[in-house]
């Protein structure tokens, strides 16, 4: 345990020095604050109160985009700079090394979401009665455990890769295709797609994190594909030994 | 201390190692010694639990590497080719992180402690992308040394010094040898003769010779091989009258005015041979120790093809005696 935060804090210090974690920082900020603007003006005109979804819908189509450049780095930065060898042969174990490393992109990215909280306060000033208190608590629940999931995710396909951009597109692809894989689901027959559906990410979101329902199995879904990456990353890891 | 018998290693087809044992007894400081690609590096990283071997056992301090590869983590000091460092931390701090993952008391003293030994303490709060290549260096060999371990490997550790520092390194290896059992690889011969007491060399995944530093000195200056040189064509004529000469145990036409011969270091039989050839009516030029040094066995252990072989002379063996 002790090394997994060792290891943790050495990553999540190292986010604050490095400029690609302050660039996605800044832009899911900053995109997020001229969108929010946008509707906030767009919903005057019409005379109609937003609620949360101004801010969750272009939240989490960002983190989508955005993490993998926060998680490129993690392994496929330590494999390529030889400091893999450093950990691999001082008395930690993979799965420490593995579990730290997500440990510490979810705390960064953790605060990146903190810093989200300046929106609901200000929406929840513009409109009256103020918002939804359900939806906030939900909404950044299933964002949270979305993050969990797309940073082991990270993780797991940096540790398969000794350069960082092979990292970032390819969990890129890996994230994307998650998103919309529920999409064919009506072509298909009913197993077919009822397993598609429930393999996609947005469709244990928007349908009930997003509205205010907190559903046991969405969160459930979460933490497996949490478990899977991280134990894929450690797999990864055993192999690279092997190798 | 460590024990490794017939280690196989290969690398999808390639055999990098192949079927090696050896065993290296506590304090020994024992040199790796083996051209590029000769499976140095691959053994040391096996030694350390990085790579598993294909087939084989190692042990180190009584651990085996794939049933305690953590103990033997614990008790193991390693520091590889490449020198991995965090160029985003300070040399404190990177030293603090790796006391931290190595579970150190009272890290904050044995850090500074070991600054101290690799005279680091100066920079200890410059970023280590700022440090030079010998410091970062030292700064590898620093984290190496912090948990004491029982078992030092170091893959290269004076390259990219300075003479002065390479000076100092030496000094400290054998420093810590007096405790420690130590495991280093060089290209640089002169380094394992002088901190090592033992000499490993390997080629293609083989160990081609084990002796201790002692031993392949006397080897290599025991047994007298001498040169001798004279005027004229009647080699053969001389060769047979110094083949004669008692003491005299081998004998070699290298060229029309010039051969060699060897004789035991307890009989000298130089003097004699001189003598007997100038006696014979010779005209004596030239009579030379010559002798193999560590450089000229290593090639010839490590050479593909065997060439004839080559003898260097040695200064300050020299025995000239000029004809009349």
């Amino acid at each position: 345990m002790r090394n997994i935060w060792l290891i943790a804090r050495r990553e999540y210090h190292h986010y604050f020095i490095s400029p690609i974690a302050y660039a996605v920082a800044f832009a899911i900020l900053l995109i997020l604050g001229i969108i929010f603007y946008a509707n906030i003006v767009g919903a005057m005109l019409q005379q109609i109160a937003p609620g949360m979804e101004i801010v969750f819908g272009p939240l989490v189509s960002l983190l989508i985009f955005t993490t993998p450049a926060i998680t490129m780095r993690s392994i496929a930065e330590e494999n390529k700079m030889g400091t893999l060898e450093l950990l691999l042969t001082a008395p930690v174990r993979d799965w420490e090394i593995i579990l730290g490393k997500w440990l510490g992109g979810f705390l960064f990215l953790g605060t990146v979401l903190l810093a989200t909280w300046l929106y609901p306060i200000v929406l929840n000033q513009l409109v009256s009665p103020g918002i939804e208190q359900g939806v906030l608590v939900s909404g950044y629940l299933g964002i949270v455990m979305m993050s969990a999931a797309i940073i082991a995710i990270g993780v797991a396909t940096s540790s398969l890769f000794g350069n960082q951009i092979a990292a970032f597109f390819a969990t890129e692809g890996i994230l994307l295709l998650l998103w919309v894989i529920g999409a064919p689901s009506q072509a298909m027959g009913m197993m077919g797609g009822s397993l598609l559906r429930y393999l996609d990410m947005s469709e244990h979101f928007y349908p009930t994190f997003y509205r205010g329902i907190v559903e046991v199995q969405d969160i459930i879904y979460f933490l497996s594909l949490t478990f899977l990456a991280l134990f894929i990353g450690k797999i990864s890891i055993e192999v690279r030994r092997w190798r | 201390m460590i024990h490794v018998s017939n280690l196989i290693k290969d690398y999808g087809k390639r055999r990098a190692i192949n079927n090696i044992s050896f065993d290296i007894n506590n304090g020994e400081i024992v040199g790796f010694l083996g051209p590029n690609g000769a499976g140095k590096t691959t053994t040391m990283r096996i030694l350390t639990t990085y790579l598993p071997p294909t087939d084989g056992e190692v042990e180190i301090g009584g651990y085996n590497i794939l049933d305690n590869s953590l103990e033997i983590r614990r008790i193991v000091g390693y520091m590889p080719e490449t020198v991995p460092l965090y160029s985003d931390m300070t040399v404190f701090e990177y030293l603090m992180y790796m006391a931290g993952l190595r579970n150190i008391k009272s890290a904050e003293t044995r850090v500074t402690e070991v600054l101290e030994l690799v005279s680091l303490t100066s920079r200890a709060d410059g970023y280590i992308g700022k440090l030079s290549k010998g410091m970062r260096q030292r700064l590898g060999l620093a984290q190496a040394l912090l948990h004491k371990p029982k078992v030092l490997i170091l893959d290269e550790p004076t390259i990219g010094l300075d003479p002065a520092q390479i000076i100092e390194v030496r000094n400290l290896i054998r420093e810590i040898g007096k405790e420690h059992t130590v495991l280093l690889s060089t290209h640089i011969l002169p380094e394992a003769q002088q901190v090592c007491d033992r000499i490993l060399i390997i080629n293609k995944g083989q160990i081609v010779l084990d002796d201790s530093t002692e031993r392949l000195q006397t080897h290599l200056t025991g047994a007298n091989r001498v040169m001798l040189k004279i005027r004229g064509h009647e080699i053969e004529e001389a060769a047979s009258l110094v083949a004669t000469t008692p003491g005299v145990t081998f004998v070699d036409i290298k060229e029309d005015d010039l051969l060699e011969f060897e004789c035991s270091a307890a009989e000298d039989a130089r003097p004699l041979v001189a003598r007997t050839v100038i006696n014979a009516g010779f005209d004596l030029l030239e009579l030379k120790t010559v002798s193999m040094s560590l450089e000229e066995i290593f090639l010839e252990l490590t050479r593909d093809e065997p060439l004839a072989p080559e003898f260097n002379e040695t200064p300050g063996l020299d025995v000239e005696i000029e004809g009349r």
